[in-house]
């Protein structure tokens, strides 16, 4: 009961020396839950590396229910929770509801995009990033076919294949990208057997590169090409400790950073859109000691190209969500 | 001669059956070092002390409603629909096509109509599963529960590639229009004088709920359709001897459990989300089966059972929300409860029937 007391002293705080800005931030993590080895688990990760840096507090829930949104964002606003950040699009709308009535209370919300004076919105630009990696892929590849295994079939994991694919074809127009999803269920996030499946039927299909943003399924994805003895993609968080030498690098998605800095600033973070793209270092491949050996000087030299190429602006890379078509992959 | 009277089995049973259940989440409670007094309180505080707490228990008592009536009206006739996930997703779906494209005057003849798209949606899936079952003997178990999936997958593509406004990265449809939009508790007290809070979900689909208990509770005990229905399920030998057609009443049976099923869409699309969302569902399908089993098929049963789900639910969110308890523990409590009161049940039966066979014996 140590969050209750030291929630119920912050909001006793606030109460006294009317409204100066002492409570804690509330973390929201969406339906996956705050373990999801991916995006949801990104976010804790940010949070606690503040908790180790400056021994603050904070609020957190994990959702259950698509009813509890606006619950859990009045509850807390009431309460005196200050920054309340928000994690996954499907808390737009709700925020969208609820921060007019609160207007000395901030929200954060990670990959939404509610435009209000009090609400700080982050995004990212994942289908560079995701570029990068078809890239990589690409250069990568002996067969000439590449993969792309994705969690449910939303908008938002097109925008990571549309840009993956991309990616692939710009280096080499006639591979071939062999694209699937996992389910049609929010289960299709953890479901690292049914990705290991998938992972097989993509091999027999001549892939040699397999690039999974599906959440916890990946696990299973990068298992099983590493089992099979062609190279993975990770995403999300860096994944290439996962199988040294097998997984080809991993397409990061610092939502770890961007929720470390809302804890950072405070109450006093600057409200906003926030585009977190390559130039930002919001989105990039990773290359650590796990994958050197894999990395040939040649695949950095186009990922460097690549990479300085978008952040110029001479290579625009397609935004499926932009107008929810994809000009190197059909879905 | 009944061994023991009428009230025992129908209040005594589950009270104790509870009470137990109760027990045993304490004692998990304990073990990982909180205080089960203090889960209770805020469990309590949380779902039923305010109008807000209150607000949340009905909404999600009214999803229970439908889905427990759904499956209590499929039971008397032996049926075991574990379809009402898939159903009421298909029911989301005839709903929000309705509300999306047909211009309303006013919110009651949204709801009429509304309310048939959504019922004709869900009694069309589980259509097929009951022709299956009444014509080729295809166990309505197995089919039900697979036409979740295929529910799931159509709710899915039609989001995403046709209902979803352009450019919108939710897989979800846009806002239905104002006059599609159902009045809160809020909205209907507020004139009588009745302070309700303005932000909780429970909306006039609870006098909806509860209309379709009342009429369920005449269809199975005062027509002959439900005699029928009910005849069926005791004996199907027995049934087809008295001149009553098997494939007949499979079919009518589980028409009526889809469409009780596509009627929670008025309450969890219509009323809370006013849109279509991905899983809207969430769950209130397979919770309708434990509502049901808690509330013996009756209607009165299943209401009540319907709240107990709901304030379990508004309660659990509470203690997710200001204690570290953590949220599969919530889960662990609702199972003990299903468990008790339905698999368990003749644990608790058992004993006390001797006990009330021996005080007669002693009494005569």
């Amino acid at each position: 009961m140590t969050l209750m007391k030291s929630l119920m002293g912050a909001a006793a705080a606030v109460a006294l020396s009317a409204g100066a800005a002492l409570a804690d931030p509330a973390l929201i993590f969406d339906l996956g839950g705050k373990f999801d080895k991916s995006f949801n688990e990104a976010a804790y990760n940010g949070a606690q590396r503040w908790v180790e840096e400056t021994g603050g507090e904070y609020l957190e829930i994990e959702l259950k229910s698509d009813a509890q949104r606006e619950q859990a964002l009045r509850r807390f606003a009431e309460r005196g929770a200050n920054p309340i950040i928000t994690m996954g699009f499907a808390m737009t709308s709700t925020i969208e509801n609820v921060a007019p009535d609160y207007p000395d209370t901030k929200f954060v919300n990670i990959d939404g995009w509610a435009d209000l004076p009090n609400v700080q919105t982050i995004s990212f630009a994942e289908h560079e990033g995701s570029y990068l990696a078809g890239v990589m892929a690409a250069e990568a590849s002996k067969s000439g076919t590449v993969s792309f295994i994705g969690g449910m079939d939303i908008p938002l994991i097109r925008k990571f294949a549309c840009g993956y694919a991309q990616g692939v074809k710009s280096v080499n127009p006639d591979a071939t990208v062999v694209s699937n999803m996992t389910g049609t269920t929010p289960d299709a996030w953890n479901d690292p057997v049914k990705g290991s499946e998938l992972a097989k039927a993509q091999i027999s299909q001549g892939s040699d590169v397999v690039f999974a943003a599906a959440g916890g399924t990946g696990v299973g994805v990068l298992q099983t090409a590493a089992d099979e003895g062609v190279l993975s993609i990770g995403v999300d968080s860096n994944q290439n400790h996962l199988h040294p030498g097998k997984v080809l690098t991993s397409m990061m998605k610092r939502v770890d950073v961007a929720v470390y800095n809302a804890l950072k600033d405070g109450a006093d973070l600057e409200t906003g859109f926030q585009n977190l793209d390559l130039a930002a270092d919001g989105v990039g491949v990773a290359i650590d000691e796990h994958n050197e050996a894999l990395v040939t000087d040649e695949m950095k030299a186009s990922v460097e190209a690549a990479r300085a190429a978008i952040v110029a602006g001479d290579v625009v890379v397609h935004d499926y969500t932009s107008d929810d078509s994809c000009p190197a992959l059909s879905f | 001669m009944e061994k023991m009277p009428k009230w025992a089995d129908v209040v005594l049973i589950p009270v104790i059956s509870l009470l137990l259940a109760a027990l045993i989440s304490a004692i998990v409670i304990l073990l990982i070092g909180e205080s089960p007094i203090e889960a209770l309180d805020l469990m309590v505080e949380g779902a039923l002390g305010s109008t807000n707490g209150w607000g949340y228990t009905l909404y999600y008592a009214t999803n229970f409603l439908f889905t427990g009536l759904a499956v209590a009206v499929a039971a008397h006739a032996g049926l075991f629909n574990i379809g009402g996930e898939g159903q009421a997703m298909l029911g989301g779906l005839g709903l929000a096509i309705v509300c999306l494209y047909i211009p309303f005057p006013h919110w009651s003849i949204a709801l009429l109509v509304a309310g048939l798209g959504a019922g004709l949606f869900g009694a069309a899936w589980a259509a097929i599963p009951a022709y299956l079952q009444a014509k080729r003997g295809s166990h309505i178990v197995i089919t039900t529960i697979m036409f979740n999936f295929i529910a799931a997958a159509v709710l899915n593509y039609m989001l995403v590639n046709t209902l979803k406004p352009k450019g919108s990265m939710e897989p979800a449809t846009g806002r239905f229009p104002e006059s599609a939009q159902l009045p809160s508790l809020h909205d209907i007290l507020a004139p009588i004088g009745i302070e309700f809070s303005k932000s909780s979900p429970a909306n006039v689909t609870l006098f909806v709920g509860i209309a379709a208990c009342v009429v369920v509770w005449g269809l199975i005990w005062h027509t002959p359709l439900g005699h029928e229905i009910r005849a069926l399920g005791k004996s199907e030998r027995g049934a087809v001897y008295a001149g009553i057609s098997p494939v007949r009443t499979v079919m009518i049976t589980m028409l009526i459990s889809g469409a009780l099923c596509g009627l929670m869409a008025t309450n969890n699309v219509m009323g809370e989300a006013e849109r279509l969302v991905l899983n809207a569902t969430e769950g209130a399908g397979f919770i309708g089966i434990a509502v049901a089993l808690m509330g013996r098929n009756h209607p009165f049963g299943v209401f009540l059972a319907a709240i107990l789900f709901g304030f379990l639910y508004q309660g659990g969110a509470e203690l997710a929300l200001w204690t570290n308890i953590p949220s599969e523990l919530i889960v662990v409590i609702q199972a003990l409860v299903i468990l008790f009161t339905g698999a368990l049940d003749n644990m608790v039966r058992m004993p006390i029937e001797k006990i009330f066979l021996a005080l007669r014996k002693e009494n005569a």
